[in-house]
């Protein structure tokens, strides 16, 4: 670290330094927002779902002037309705819990914790956003083309989504599902490399491994599954695409005949994709969820004024649930036709995963306790995060087993599951980062009262979404279903759905007032300091805004770990890591 | 008391301040949240408690031998996962209650305890794997042991968006089929070769029965063998707590002994295209002698 560092000049045209930046604070942001516009898409998307199945026979002639084929007649058609569950499904797990949390703020951060001007290679993580964006747009192009989009889920089994005639939406809209997502496998490899390879090369003097905020940690682990994960779904994505428009028959077992008309080719076998399926999309869980668990480990600490309990535990957990979610992922196959002998295999091992996450869910709590706890609005959220973490994981313990998933493979009860951790844990996981790192982002603090009120709509109102579903789940609702008008058994859960319409209407409405406050304080907000939470990590030592080499002319030189609070005998109750 | 910094002190905050004013103070905060937590707990498991009264809320009425061993699994599971749940979210609600900031005063300086962490890890990992293994009983019972030799036979045939069940008939085997032969206009029980294109030139096909009823003896054993023709299926009856995918080119077996006489809808419970929803069939559990009759009845004539 002693030859001459190389000061890049800040680019001073518009274009270059706002559009086509090679600044990894400027693509974090670009990310940010590209996942806001997804959030915003997809949540409405969820409002259209919940219209159906609170009011399944309800005319809606408002939307009909804006779907026309999706409400033919003011009334919301089956294989609209499902569409909108394959876009929702799509746009939250790749738009916007895959980038937000480690393409927005890892991007943003991770360089700028461990002490480097910008990542290991910045063109390259410019055409991961780029290649990211392109991604999203063929998703939404699918709601345009004939037919819609695809109907498959955003698990796209084959043989449904390997065949255009099995439904409306199978044509191009399917088409389009695939080459999207293969464009974000590209772009989630590229980063990935880019992230692996800017922590371990671009430290700064005296930043080891172990003196990285967890924050890094997590990023850091997600990288390496995402390295493994996304190329798996990339493969399979191809040999789908094969199937679909080449003749190829890799998913196509032969002897289909659908509506009639016999399928040629044979030979495949549909299983084979939700192997390669559920091989990416098992860790997919943990790539929504990790970056998470690291901005709350941080923030917990930083709030509670008081070293995270456990530092080299919580490493050690975060790698372990890394590890183990490889090989989990026959869990989401026990009905599929898998060898019934190897689904024991993976219930007992989808059992010991919850061990580490226990683990972090005791050290969460272990940080906290003997705390002096400042009650801020990225505090409340991540406080929230381990509530909804633990609300969301231990349900995991019942579905992880292989009889109980029996009974609730594909019902409600799993959607209430994956929603609480992977969906509002995780997004509770980015609000919390939004607000303790919109000041450095920005220069301005967020409205604090705003964030409270905000927290507490959202807090309960997930809350109020999600628990009913289990009971859904309980009472053996089928997920995905349009309606359940049809069902005797399922006539009685009828006020839930309303009831759970009405809470996502009321919790979407609470959002409002997040985006009022977060574009009111980008303009009107009171300016920000360099360190306004009063944090140790090498993000609050540097300018705010931070300039476009983060540290200008001085290397900065690590002397401590990351969440030095408390320390006997210091002068302040935290000492920051570039301290003598 | 209001953090030193990190409040915002600006113009619209005044209306909002004055409305959550309280909110920003840390020993209104730190209760607030932890009855907050508290709250939401107690309110997610007497959800769950109400919705045990509530008729159509809870399991469906459970109709198979290994219904009972499987429920009592769930039970246990159940109070387990919600005594975890409970003692969490109170350990919550408790630090944020107890440890917020006192003026100047600083937290205890810790990094951890390695003991207590080891205590914890263990004490979940034998949970966890206890259930993990004792979870496995029903399971084995289910897919591991073959269906006995005397077991009813049964067909089940999906496709979008119906089912069709196939007997046998007194030879005891299926008749050979082709997807040549497939005709989706003739659905009679006799009809050759008809939806399911039953080979009119094999012997063992002549006294196949089909239907769209699911009929079945009640303490007999059923085996039935899950094909689908199209796209993947689902196989899904609550009341028997059964849920098992009919994929296409694979016959998958799936045997269990209904206890119970009476009528109980299936669903499909893999989503299979437009009309995934409206996929559902009866499954009709009978007296053995009436479910004879009722296979009598439908034999083809010869």
């Amino acid at each position: 670290m002693t030859e001459q560092v190389h000061i890049a000049h800040a680019p001073t045209s518009f274009i270059r330094k706002y559009i086509f930046s090679t600044d990894h604070k400027v693509i974090g942001l670009q990310y940010f927002f590209l996942a806001l516009v997804a959030a915003l898409t997809g949540m409405v998307m969820s409002l259209l779902i919940r219209l159906r199945l609170a009011w399944p026979t309800e005319q809606w002639p408002l939307l009909e002037q804006i779907f026309p084929e999706g409400f033919k007649g003011g009334l919301m058609q089956p294989e609209f309705y499902l569409a909108l569950v394959t876009m929702h499904g799509t746009m939250m797990v790749f738009m916007v819990l895959t980038t937000a949390p480690q393409s927005g703020f890892g991007n943003y951060f991770l360089p700028i914790q461990i002490g480097a001007r910008d990542m290991a290679f910045p063109v390259l993580n410019a055409l991961s956003f780029w290649i990211t964006l392109l991604s999203f747009l063929v998703l939404t192009a699918s709601l345009f083309v004939a037919g819609g989009s695809s109907l498959g889920g955003w698990t796209f089994y084959p043989t449904l989504s390997a065949i255009p005639s099995t439904g409306p939406g199978q044509g191009l809209g399917a088409d389009l599902w695939i080459i999207s997502i293969a464009l974000f496998c590209i772009a989630s490899l590229l980063g990935a490399l880019n992230f692996l390879t800017t922590t371990l090369n671009m430290r700064a003097q005296g930043m080891s491994l172990m003196r990285m905020p967890l924050t890094c940690w997590g990023w850091f682990t997600t990288a390496m599954i995402a390295l493994l994960a996304f190329p798996v779904l990339l493969a399979g994505g191809i040999l789908l695409l094969l199937d679909r428009n080449l003749g190829t028959s890799f998913f196509n077992p032969g002897g289909l005949s659908v509506s009639g008309t016999l399928i040629p080719g044979g030979g495949g076998s549909p299983l084979l994709w939700q192997h390669l399926f559920w091989f990416f999309g098992h860790p997919e869980v943990y790539i929504a969820i990790l970056p998470g668990m690291g901005a709350t480990s941080h923030i917990l600490s930083n709030f509670a004024r008081k070293p995270v309990f456990g530092y080299r535990a919580m490493v050690v957990a975060m790698f372990a649930i890394g590890l183990l979610g490889f090989f989990v992922w026959g869990h989401h196959m026990f009905i599929s036709g898998m060898n019934p002998r190897v689904a024991i295999a993976f219930s007992v091992l989808t059992l010991v995963i919850g061990v580490p996450s226990a683990i972090k869910t005791f050290n969460w709590l272990g940080t906290l306790w003997g705390a002096r706890i400042r009650f801020t609005s990225p505090m409340l959220f991540a406080i929230g995060f381990v509530s909804l973490f633990v609300a969301g994981g231990v349900t995991g313990l019942v579905l992880g087993q292989t009889a109980l998933d029996v009974v609730f493979h594909d019902t409600h009860f799993v959607t209430g599951h994956f929603h609480l951790i992977m969906g509002v844990a995780a997004i509770f996981g980015i609000f919390a980062a939004t607000y303790y790192w919109f000041p450095k982002m920005f220069g301005r603090m967020m409205n604090e009262p705003l964030g409270k009120l905000h927290f507490w709509l959202t807090f309960i109102g997930v809350y109020a979404i999600f628990v009913p579903f289990h009971i859904l789940g309980i009472a053996g609702h089928p997920r995905r279903y349009a309606d359940s008008t049809g069902y005797e058994f399922l006539r009685a859960l009828d006020p839930l759905h309303v009831f759970i319409t009405v809470a996502a209407f009321a919790t979407a409405a609470a959002q409002i007032v997040f985006l009022f406050n977060f574009f009111w304080s980008l303009w009107k907000g009171k300016q920000a300091s360099d360190n306004p939470w009063e944090a140790t990590t090498l993000e609050w030592t540097i300018a705010t805004p931070p300039p476009h080499d983060n540290f200008g002319a001085h290397e900065p030189i690590v002397q401590h770990g990351p969440y030095e609070y408390a320390v006997p005998g210091a002068a302040k109750d935290y000492t920051m890591q570039t301290e003598p | 008391m209001l953090t030193k910094r990190g409040q915002t002190g600006s113009d619209i905050s005044f209306a909002s301040s004055l409305l959550i004013l309280p909110l920003a103070c840390g020993w209104f905060m730190g209760r607030l949240l932890a009855f907050g937590i508290w709250l939401v707990a107690l309110g997610t498991l007497a959800f769950f408690a109400v919705s045990q009264t509530r008729s159509g809320w809870w399991f469906p009425e459970a109709i198979s031998t290994h219904s009972g061993a499987l429920d009592g699994q769930m039970k246990l599971t159940l109070t387990i996962v919600g005594i975890a749940f409970l003692l969490a979210q109170l350990a919550l609600g408790y630090v944020v209650w107890r440890f917020r900031a006192r003026g100047a005063e600083r937290a205890h300086y810790s990094e951890g305890n390695t003991k207590v962490e080891i205590i914890c890890a263990a004490v979940t990992a034998v949970v966890f794997i206890g259930l993990a293994i004792t979870g496995q009983r029903v399971w084995i019972g289910l897919h591991l042991n073959q269906a006995p030799a005397e077991a009813v036979q049964v067909e089940v045939n999906a496709q979008q968006f119906l089912w069709y069940f196939r007997y046998p008939g007194a030879d005891g085997r299926f008749g050979s089929t082709s997807p040549k032969l497939y005709n989706e206009a003739d659905t009679s029980s006799g009809a050759r070769p008809g939806p399911l294109g039953i080979d009119a030139k094999d012997p063992a096909g002549k006294d196949d029965v089909v239907s769209q009823l699911l009929v079945i003896p009640a303490g007999r054993p059923i085996n039935l063998t899950l094909r689908a023709k199209d796209v993947t299926h689902d196989f899904y009856v609550p009341a028997l707590r059964l849920k098992q995918d009919a994929v296409p080119g694979l016959k998958i077996n799936l045997h269990f002994t209904a206890n119970k006489e009476g009528r109980y809808e299936i669903a499909c419970a893999e989503l299979c295209g437009q009309l995934h929803h409206q996929m559902r069939a009866y499954l009709e559990v009978k007296a053995p002698a009436d479910y004879e009759k009722w296979l009598q009845d439908r034999a083809p004539k010869q």
